[in-house]
């Protein structure tokens, strides 16, 4: 394609388009810690602690296998700082489950997964995975 | 409305962890994607599920639109003794699907 410039016009508005997309199609980093603050009502959080598994390469975005394991845990949540917004699910658990889930799970790209624990003692701990998604499942 | 499938097994022995495994057939609209013509399919998914086991909690969850069309859900629980165990999700619109597996203690 030779640079004409029509050509050079179509260029530069489409990579405005892509550049402007993220800001307003996903959830701010932000938006994600203060979910989190209302979870451990501003409790300080340590990392470690739960068995968090997911996959490094998410070939389709719209179920991703995720599995998580808490030993002593009363509450689970599991948030995806990169979606339209950073909430997936909620678990609690009572005293004969062994604070265990696993589940499917939709990324629209790229992102961290987070689990955050509410242990017994009430104490808070957080893992966060990275995983690659390469077709986003969010639809829109 | 959505139907559920349940694999549970049905003895186990005192005290043992058992797996449960949970399937629901449901879309799970997000409420982000758009029909043929531009407009929002409104969001429609199942927001929660809850376990018991003889009357006692197991687990009970709040799920987002981030939780995939046919929400698959397993967890682990110890069975003190014989009992049902009773599940239970409830749609966007209030409906709700009931499963129980009776898990005897032999």
């Amino acid at each position: 394609m030779s640079l004409t410039r029509r050509n050079a016009l179509a260029l530069g508005s489409a990579s405005f388009v892509v550049t402007l997309m993220p800001l307003h199609a996903f959830a701010a980093k932000d938006e994600t810690m203060a979910v989190i603050n209302s979870f451990t009502g501003g409790a300080a959080v340590t990392n470690g602690g739960i068995n968090f598994t997911t996959p490094e390469i998410a070939e389709n975005g719209n179920t991703v296998p995720i599995k998580f394991s808490a030993p002593g845990a009363k509450r689970v949540m599991i948030l995806a700082d990169g979606n339209p917004t950073p909430g997936v699910g909620l678990f609690n658990f009572g005293k004969l489950s062994d604070a265990s889930g696993s589940t499917r799970i939709r990324l629209a790209g790229t992102q961290d997964v987070i689990a955050v624990a509410e242990m017994a003692d009430g104490s808070y701990v957080q893992v966060a995975n990275t995983v690659k998604v390469t077709i986003g499942g969010c639809g829109g | 409305m959505a139907k559920a499938r349940v694999k549970a097994p049905k003895t186990a022995a005192a005290g043992e962890l058992v797996t449960i495994k949970t399937l629901v057939n449901h879309k799970m609209e997000s409420g982000r994607r758009k029909d043929g013509d531009g407009n929002l399919i409104p969001r429609k998914i199942i927001n929660a599920f809850s376990a018991t086991f003889g009357g006692e909690e197991v687990v009970s969850a709040s799920f987002e639109p981030a939780i995939s069309t046919n929400p698959y859900f397993q967890f682990s629980f110890n069975v003190p003794a014989t009992g049902d165990l009773v599940m239970k999700w409830t749609d966007d619109d209030g409906s709700t699907v009931e499963q129980t597996k009776t898990i005897t203690v032999a």
